[in-house]
């Protein structure tokens, strides 16, 4: 039986998407950043969800993609002439080669997912507590590596001269682009059928399902979108390797779950929300003037509350602000 | 003098023992939480840091040392029971996947707390430091805290061990950790053995942090965090359902990194982390079980 695609769970996520843009344009230049910097958020929860979500299994890997998408993205997009100044031990290939910016994120796209695949085809075996273990060593690998292997990067310098192209309408249509992809994979019959295995993996078996198979795909395809918000972000940002670790897993993961991490709107308006809160929180860091208050909060409170915030969640609605379901409307309308 | 091969130098067979010794005693202070409770402590390092930060504030203020460790001792049992009265008991029957998201959620949180009160340029704990000094042992010279460490890990694994075979708590805990429902339909109570877990594992913490900030006096909210993601995977390598085997891969992996830390050039030695991590990868597709168990347990609750 073929169900009737239900537009509106495309419909709404994306249209909060662009709402958040257009305030964003409609922001003051410096408040700008902000904007840009959550739909770019976005782009990395939706991807989160794409495997979380529909498999059930956890993950603490994915900022290892956007990392790598975020490397191979920014290497290849410094203009030639200033790449031995900021990576003097580059590999004589990426020296000599220097893309444009789209191309450099359909790259980054690639090996985001090129490298989910890899890891995968060993990694999607373990499920549980093994699989949160598991794609954390991923991260920690990745990070290392990085980190001091400079024929691939800056190693410990930052990436600095990356042409600034992501803007708001760029990182908007890149937040679109994965909200429709999720979309697309989770009505497919990958999708549903990981879904299967999420809910019950032993009558998803037993029907014939390969529950390794239809995890490896997602991985794959959640590792490229990982990429691509990386290579988003390397245009954005003058990125390290601490900026891609911990702290960007942690407040990523909180959005997700925040929102409610089995449905694309719960990723939404998790990221959403919670980039809301850390945004407001990190501007009142600096002192900001509501209603003629004056808020000044010390330095590091965001961190307090987000944790709290997602503390709070797990142990009393670990299904999340959503409770993990697609965007319905209210049961009035749709007598 | 030195070993011949590899150009290791006594000092540095002692600091990797050491190191091994104080990753051995964070291991069972994970595993045997995770014995009971089935919920890998991702915040566990932080209560070694809130210890730390007590050593630190008291030797600011100048209070004696044994003061000074009984405060440490106090701050880090009252949060290792509080974590567990406001995280874990809620969180009791969910999948171990989202209590391993919570407890790093509690990590975070408490890291941002120390930021938030303490500041990120850290507090220097000085009480300990004359342990830094060396001793002079049939004319090679070893740090003092080198030695104690040993001793005082080796002594309290034993101790654990007498309580485990030896009383009637151990036993329930050993009982729990083996099948957690039949223990309870046997009569062992479930908030007894694990409020006595909890606490054991906050105790192993004060110890650790006594012991981590003679080598590392400065005191940062990271403080202890790498130890805690390293002795994690070493939990994982051992094996996770033993607090033997989960002790064994806590000091396997301390004892091999410091000595290739310490042995290795800089050049090397910088990829060390990118290979304890492979090899844990490797250790969870080989052997899910860990490579110092025998036979299949259940490594998960159904």
């Amino acid at each position: 039986m073929k169900r009737p695609t239900n537009w509106l769970e495309l419909a709404a996520p994306a249209t909060l998407v662009l709402i958040a843009a257009l305030l964003g344009l409609s922001a003051s230049q410096s408040n700008q950043t902000y904007f840009i910097d959550t739909l770019v958020k976005v782009t990395i929860v939706v991807a989160l969800y794409v495997f979380i979500g529909n498999s059930g299994v956890l993950s603490f890997g994915h900022i290892s993609f956007v990392a790598l998408g975020a490397w191979a993205a920014g290497v290849l997009s410094v203009p030639r002439g200033e790449k031995p100044a900021i990576m003097p031990n580059l590999a004589h290939f990426l020296r000599v080669t220097t893309v444009s910016s789209p191309t450099s994120l359909v790259i980054a796209a690639a090996v985001g997912g090129v490298f989910a695949l890899v890891a995968g085809l060993a990694l999607m075996r373990l499920s549980g507590l093994a699989a949160g273990i598991a794609t954390f060593a991923l991260l920690e690998i990745v990070h290392n590596m990085l980190r001091y292997y400079e024929k691939i990067g800056p190693g410990l310098n930052t990436f600095s001269s990356v042409p600034q192209t992501t803007g708001m309408w760029q990182a908007a249509i890149g937040a679109l682009i994965a909200v429709v992809v999720a979309f697309a994979y989770q009505r497919s019959r990958y999708g549903r059928t990981l879904r299967a295995t999420r809910e019950d993996p032993y009558a998803a078996s037993a029907t014939g399902i390969s529950i390794y198979m239809q995890r490896l795909i997602a991985f794959t395809l959640s590792g490229a979108l990982a990429g691509f918000a990386g290579g988003l972000y390397v245009h954005f940002l003058p990125l390290n390797t601490e900026v891609v670790y911990l702290d960007l897993t942690f407040i990523t993961l909180a959005m997700l779950v925040v929102g409610g991490a089995t449905s694309l709107w719960g990723a939404v308006v998790g990221a959403l929300s919670v980039a809301a809160l850390d945004s407001f929180l990190a501007a009142a860091e600096n002192g900001v003037t509501i209603f003629g208050w004056t808020i000044n909060l010390p330095a590091g409170t965001r961190l307090v509350v987000v944790g709290v915030l997602m503390a709070a969640v797990l142990i009393l609605r670990p299904t999340g602000i959503t409770g993990g379901r697609e965007f319905r409307l209210p049961g009035w309308w749709r007598r | 003098m030195t070993v011949a091969i590899l150009n290791i130098d006594w000092q540095t067979l002692a600091d990797a023992l050491a190191l091994g010794g104080i990753y051995a005693l964070m291991a069972v202070g994970i595993g045997l939480v995770f014995g009971v409770l089935r919920l890998v402590n991702f915040a566990y390092g932080q209560l070694v840091m809130a210890g730390a930060y007590a050593l630190a504030f008291g030797s600011e203020w100048n209070l004696p040392t044994w003061v000074s460790i009984l405060f440490c001792f106090a701050v880090v049992l009252v949060l290792s029971v509080g974590m567990d009265r406001l995280v874990f008991r809620p969180l009791r029957g969910q999948s171990p996947a989202v209590m391993l998201v919570a407890t790093f959620a509690v990590a975070y949180l408490m890291q941002a707390v120390a930021l938030l009160w303490f500041g990120s340029l850290g507090t220097i704990a000085t009480s300990l430091a004359p342990l830094n000094r060396p001793w002079d042992i049939g004319g090679v010279e070893i740090r003092k805290i080198a030695i104690v460490t040993v001793l005082v890990a080796a002594t309290c694994l034993l101790l654990l061990r007498l309580l485990l075979d030896r009383t009637s708590v151990g036993l329930h805990m050993r009982a729990a950790s083996m099948d957690f429902v039949t223990a309870r339909m046997l009569g062992v109570r479930a908030n007894r053995v694990i409020g006595g877990a909890v606490l054991i594992s906050g105790l192993l913490a004060a110890i650790v942090a006594v012991m981590m900030t003679v080598q590392t006096p400065l005191v940062t909210p990271d403080f202890a965090l790498r130890d805690t993601i390293i002795v994690l995977a070493g939990v994982v390598l051992g094996g996770m359902n033993r607090p033997l085997s989960a002790t064994l891969g806590g000091f396997t992996i301390g004892f091999a990194s410091g000595l290739l830390g310490g042995a290795l050039p800089t050049d090397q030695s910088q990829y060390l982390d990118s290979f304890l991590f492979v090899a844990v990868i490797l250790v969870l597709l080989v052997r899910p079980d860990g490579i110092f168990t025998r036979g299949r347990g259940n490594v998960e609750r159904a």
